[in-house]
């Protein structure tokens, strides 16, 4: 019989090799169709209005006008006439017609009147925010600070952000949603097909057997696509309406205004240090805002848990929309707050950040061997020790080259996910869960762990996902849908083969026990002559097929990584411009499924982290409350030549492999603001207290000392 | 969008009939690059669309005039295959290379670039051209405006001329034929810009019942010695914090006479003349150019946000008239 | 073309990768048999538009709507026809009324190349051209062609077979874009460097960051282009 554990090394056909997202064909010749791509017969189009106003109160909404305007079919208020508008770009009613250009011209029918309240959108520090704009939620003492500080020989105080960007997925965020009766089908763009059925039924009144999701392929959500919102049920209402299928995606603009932002961190912080490196005392005070609520608090310091330590949290509350989960929550920012104060330190020690990161390794906890590996092999690769200088490039000339490091680490674990895997009499194998693929290639993990463990090539296996029908599934967020969907996926696939193994066993001879499925084959463990091929044992089924089920176990998953990266920047000190020259990621997840993209996970993330270090920012203008940059052309991302050579390594092998999948999402996503701003400070002398690294504020750090 | 009115005539003349006496009315469609995006903010709204990409406007190249003549329609990448502007107006070809996307390149015509709208964000969210609140006052000067004019900028018009070709065309000594109801007139590129006083302005010297039909490059301007440097954050495509192009006449190493001008960082292209004087009748050099820069930004006033642009534009003179001294031509 | 099932077609291919090719039929079963039945519907009502139609469209000044017009338009080859206002972008005309989605729409701004379609044989942003511009009885009567034209459905253009083998996409939805622009810029540029590739692609942009495949997916697809795969 077969276990749940996964193969040996030498045993493995599939897992961990290079293998082509499954997906690819589809998206690469343009015939997927996306949530945005659906077109349905009477298919209406959605349009939203959005408020004007950061705060104000709704005196009326009048939609008289665009009810009777052409093609309109239906109009539903989201936000009624009394209620507060809290942030710009508040969804207020939406428009149901016949094509998107009636949508739009129906929404500037409606005519909505406010009482424009103050507003506050400015991320700024709590002292200048006031009392009313900030509250104050965390503060901690452990050990003696004061004790610490006095016994350092060296104390750094520094000033660190990062602003609040937003998640700019490319397919925005939306839906078509089609009644049958009182059945309703939703496309929808989401990262979470299971739950979503709960959030229409609740957000609907109807039963959840009533609802269906379906998310085939989705266009990105990077933590911000897991709840209904507004506009999901808005839909839904005026399709009912409207007795016909409405698509309501959101326009670029209200995507960046309202569709998730990432909350800004800022800290001032101070560090203790003996001349030898040692670490005596952290103190942070940290802010920053994520709209109208205060959040939670940061784990400050990062990665290193500085025993002694002193840290207060302050949240400031702002108009500026709803904040969402983003890629590694809170990770990147409290990774350049203490990645970059520790670099610092270090720098006023005259130490190489590398050997004072490994002096204090033992306070990275348990990872403390794989952040040594780590730390070994990214030096080696982006070679640290003939490229790493003391701050500030001598080189003449206005182009400064430095080089930075950081550290992070991230949980994983896998999400609760049910799977069955169905053998038939003619062979077919269908893997089943309402699980979603949101091109982190989770459609591939599953057909490689299901084609692995019943000794089937990839083609073999049918997947079927994307489908709230299916086994319910989590959603994927939190890096954990490697660890669900494989873990599942395996107990499932394990349980429909021993069930075949001792339905087939007699006619082998031998002991369901003694066989084992290699090679397209079931046979005798070990020996090829006394085997059936699959499809032979499969007939052997007679008429019935076998469903094996299996749900998330934490025996063959794992979870908590660590990542080193390592870049390398130049700066033009005469116009203060970054360019990326390069970078490279070491990184530990476990036992990898896809080698091809468990690397572009990185690869990804490490060019997302190139986005926040040098250009993202969502500005806010606190004189009209609005977005100004509710666009992809001021709000900047890099392109395919802004982001130098990527080096990716993963860790692999022994006392890695045992460990089982971990979750890759995020982990690698946070280390790169940290890295980047501190390769600009290598390279230049001075630190940019501030993401993004904008010519502006490169500039402004050179103006108070710096090489040129 | 709102709803439009369309017309692709076939002759300049069945085009300027359709055209209104009045701005807001018609627009004219060339590569649609910047008309579009304005429509979908419902930052104007027309009610006639008038195409011009059916019209033979003018003849290409060599002018009967004398000058080069380039038509309102030509596109970014028609600039960039021309061996005319390739081999004698380095400046140009440098400006339009500078828009880093093909897709631009592709439909952007020149003319379009002349007459595209400031990409002011107060006035792409629909705030207005100068960005008034209520009391007339502009919101950009205690806003957001670290993207905003360091020059020309005594206000109410704190955007910066979007152009990428302009600068380079001034430097050149371009004009332009405009047509309109009563005949064709010929403009100085550099007059062709304004610092609008009010809402109601435009930046631009053209009447709402003129078409931009070319643009001509005197022969004297070939043989001169041009660059353009483009200080842009990202490689991709993306906006210049600030531009240079610079045009001179040698006289071996010493410059004869120079045109400095500054895009992205005014109203309008803006001619460093201060600068442009200085440079006359020194030795081209490294030291020279970077005294011709800072001269070139003597009169900036930042706002409250971009004071690092006069940086930019300082190092953008000195970095384009070093071009220009290694390149030649 | 390269046809993904036939292993003549997979040199290079490293021993160990294994691509698995999913036509459209594949994917409609995922969802269910609507999207297959409604995409015919609606491709189905296309006919050619008559002469007399089209010299009705304009007023004796030639003033076209600003109601909906019938306009034809050339893509892929064929003609297609329908009706829409002026104001209509050729994305919109593409996406909604012909079911044409491969060029997706995320800025619909002209910056971030998600649109991109190829328009007598130069790359361009549909989401900022008018479909009547392109239209043949009305305006400039260009060839469209759309990333649906690139190769027969299950079957890859070597382009697209490029980024499938190169990772060069996630969640894909800047990919299409992508592999238009690219297929625009190799057909007139056979020889690119990873250099200037970068600059052939300033103009689309990737959320997922999957920059470093389409870099390596250009150059592969060049040499298999050249070699006339």
């Amino acid at each position: 019989m077969a276990d749940y554990h996964w193969p040996e090394a030498g045993k493995r056909s599939l897992i961990g090799k290079r293998i082509s997202r499954l997906d690819g064909p589809w998206k690469a010749s343009g015939r997927v169709k996306y949530s945005y791509d659906v077109q349905l017969p009477g298919l209406l189009q959605g349009k939203m209005l959005c408020a004007p106003y950061a705060k104000a109160t709704i005196k009326s909404i009048d939609t008289s006008a665009a009810e009777k305007m052409p093609g309109v079919k239906a109009v539903d208020v989201i936000w009624a006439a009394g209620k507060e508008v809290l942030w710009s770009g508040q969804e207020i009613a939406a428009v149901a017609a016949e094509t998107e250009e009636q949508a739009r011209d129906a929404v500037r029918a409606i005519r909505v009147e406010y009482e424009p309240l103050p507003h506050f959108v400015s991320d700024v520090e709590p002292e200048k925010a006031g009392a009313d704009n900030s509250k104050q939620t965390a503060e901690q003492t452990q050990g003696d600070p004061d004790a610490g500080f006095k016994s350092a020989d060296v104390t750094h105080e520094g000033h660190y952000g990062v602003p609040v960007i937003t998640h700019c997925c490319l397919e925005s965020h939306g839906q078509v949603t089609a009644w049958d009766g009182d059945h309703l089908t939703v496309y929808a763009s989401t990262q979470s097909v299971t739950a979503n059925v709960d959030g229409f039924a609740t957000g609907l009144g109807i039963p959840a057997a009533s609802v269906k999701i379906l998310t085939p392929v989705m266009g990105g959500g990077f933590g911000s696509k897991f709840p209904v919102d507004t506009w999901g049920l808005s839909c839904a209402r005026m399709a009912k309406k409207a007795g016909r299928p409405v698509k309501m995606m959101l326009e670029r603009d209200q995507e960046l205004m309202i569709a998730g932002a990432r909350p800004s961190m800022h800290a001032r912080v101070k560090i203790g240090a003996k001349k030898d490196g040692t670490i005596t005392a952290w103190s942070s005070d940290s802010w920053g805002t994520g709209g109208i609520r205060a959040g939670g608090a940061p784990t400050l310091p990062y990665v290193f848990r500085i025993p002694v330590s002193r840290t207060r949290h302050t949240a400031v509350l702002t108009n500026i929309g709803p904040i969402r989960a983003w890629r590694a929550p809170n990770h990147p920012q409290m990774a350049v707050i203490t990645m970059a104060a520790l670099d610092d330190t270090a720098a006023k020690l005259g130490m190489d950040p590398v050997q004072f990161f490994l002096k204090n390794i033992d306070l990275t906890g348990k990872l403390a061997p794989v952040y040594s590996a780590e730390l070994a092999k990214g030096a080696e690769l982006i070679d640290w020790k003939k490229k790493w200088h003391p701050r500030g490039d001598k080189t003449p000339g206005p182009i400064k080259r430095g080089v930075g490091v950081s550290m992070h680490t991230w949980g994983g674990g896998g999400h609760a996910s049910n799977c069955a895997t169905t053998v038939r009499p003619d062979g077919s194998v269908d893997v089943s869960l309402a699980s979603q693929d949101l091109g982190t290639g989770t459609r591939t993990v599953i057909a490689i762990v299901a084609a692995e463990t019943l000794g089937l090539p990839l083609e073999a296996i049918k997947v079927n996902i994307g489908d709230s029908s299916y086994p319910p599934s989590g959603g994927s967020g939190g890096s954990t849908t490697v660890g669900g969907v494989s873990s599942s996926t395996r107990r499932a696939a394990t349980n429909a083969l021993n069930e075949l193994l001792e339905k087939i066993a007699p006619s082998l001879g031998a002991k369901a026990d003694d066989l084992e499925a290699v090679g397209g084959r079931i046979q005798v463990k070990g020996n090829p002559a006394k085997a059936l091929a699959w499809k032979q044992a499969c007939a052997k089924l007679g008429a019935t097929p076998i469903t094996g089920q299996g749900q998330t176990t934490a025996d063959i998953i794992s979870s908590g990584v660590g990542g080193v990266q390592m870049a390398e920047v130049s700066v033009d000190v005469e116009t203060g411009v970054v360019k990326m020259e390069k970078m490279v990621a070491v990184q530990d997840c476990g036992l990898i499924m896809d080698l091809k993209t468990a690397e572009s996970q990185v690869y990804g993330a490490m060019i997302m982290g190139v986005c926040y270090a040098l250009y993202e920012e969502k500005i806010m203008d606190q004189q009209t409350g609005r977005c100004l940059n509710p666009d992809m052309e001021f709000y900047k991302l890099a392109g395919i030549g802004d982001i130098g050579e990527l080096v990716v390594h993963m860790m692999t092998g022994a006392g890695y492999d045992e460990r089982g999948p971990i979750g890759l999402g995020e982990p690698p996503t946070v280390s790169p603001g940290a890295v980047i701003s501190n390769a600009v400070a290598n390279a230049i002398g001075v630190r940019v207290p501030e993401l993004p690294l904008t010519p502006e504020r490169v500039l402004a750090a050179l103006e108070k000392g710096g090489t040129a | 969008m709102q709803a439009f009115e369309y017309a692709r005539p076939k002759s300049l003349a069945a085009a300027l009939g359709l055209l209104g006496s009045a701005w807001g009315e018609t627009e004219i469609l060339a590569g649609g690059t910047d008309l579009l995006s304005l429509m979908k903010n419902y930052v104007v709204t027309p009610k006639r669309v008038v195409d011009i990409k059916g019209l033979e406007l003018g003849s290409a190249g060599q002018d009967a005039r004398g000058g080069f003549t380039i038509r309102a329609t030509t596109t970014f990448d028609q600039l960039l295959q021309d061996k005319t502007i390739h081999d004698q107006f380095n400046a140009l070809a440098q400006a339009a290379a500078g828009v880093s996307s093909p897709q631009i390149r592709n439909m952007g015509t020149a003319g379009g670039d002349l007459c595209q709208r400031p990409r002011c964000w107060y006035y792409r969210n629909g705030f207005g051209l100068l960005a008034l609140d209520k009391a007339g006052k502009s919101l950009v000067p205690g806003g957001e405006n670290k993207y905003h004019a360091i020059l020309g900028n005594e206000g109410p018009a704190y955007f910066v001329n979007p152009s990428s070709l302009a600068p380079a065309l001034i430097a050149l000594g371009a004009k332009v034929r405009m047509t309109g109801p009563q005949g064709t007139r010929e403009v100085a590129l550099s007059d062709f810009f304004v610092i609008p006083k009010s809402e109601t302005e435009r930046e631009h010297a053209i009447r709402p019942d003129e078409i931009l039909t070319e643009i001509v490059i005197p022969d004297t301007s070939k043989g001169l010695r041009s660059a353009t440097y483009e200080v842009r954050q990202k490689e991709a495509l993306d906006w210049p914090l600030a531009t240079a192009s610079v045009a001179l006449k040698m006289k071996g190493s010493n410059v004869e006479s120079a045109t400095i001008v500054l895009g992205h960082i005014a109203p309008i292209p803006w001619q460093a003349k201060e600068a442009s004087a200085w440079l006359a009748g020194k030795t081209l050099s490294e030291d020279s150019a970077a005294k011709a820069g800072e001269a070139a930004v003597r009169g900036a006033k930042p706002l409250s946000q971009n004071a690092y642009k006069v940086q930019l534009a300082r190092v953008a003179v000195k970095r384009a008239l070093v071009a220009a001294m290694r390149k030649g031509v | 073309m390269t046809k993904r099932d036939d292993p003549k077609n997979s040199e290079k291919q490293k021993k160990e990768e294994k691509t698995r090719a999913l036509g459209r039929r594949d994917f409609v079963k995922l969802v269910g048999s609507t999207t297959a039945a409604i995409s015919a519907g609606v491709l189905g009502s296309a006919g050619v538009l008559t002469e007399e139609a089209s010299a009705s469209v304009a007023s004796a000044e030639g003033i076209i709507g600003p109601g909906a017009v019938p306009i034809v338009l050339r893509i892929n080859g064929e003609k297609k026809s329908l009706t829409v206002e002026p104001r209509v972008t050729l994305l919109d005309a593409l996406r909604d009324r012909l079911d044409l989605t491969g060029a997706k729409k995320v800025c619909d701004r002209g910056t971030c190349g998600a649109c991109t379609v190829i328009v007598n044989n130069k790359a361009v942003y549909s989401c900022t051209t008018l479909a009547i511009d392109v239209a043949e009885n009305i305006g400039s009567g260009a060839d469209i062609r759309t990333i649906e034209s690139l190769a027969p459905e299950g079957q890859l253009h070597p382009v697209s077979a490029a980024f499938v083998d190169n990772d060069a996409q996630q969640c894909g939805f800047c990919t299409p874009g992508f592999v238009m622009a690219c297929k625009a810029y190799l057909d007139q540029h056979p020889h690119p460097t990873y250099e200037e590739v970068q600059h052939a692609l300033g103009g689309n942009l990737c959320r997922c960051g999957t920059y470093m495949g389409v870099r390596h997916a250009t150059v592969e697809a060049a040499n298999k282009m050249r070699r006339g795969a």
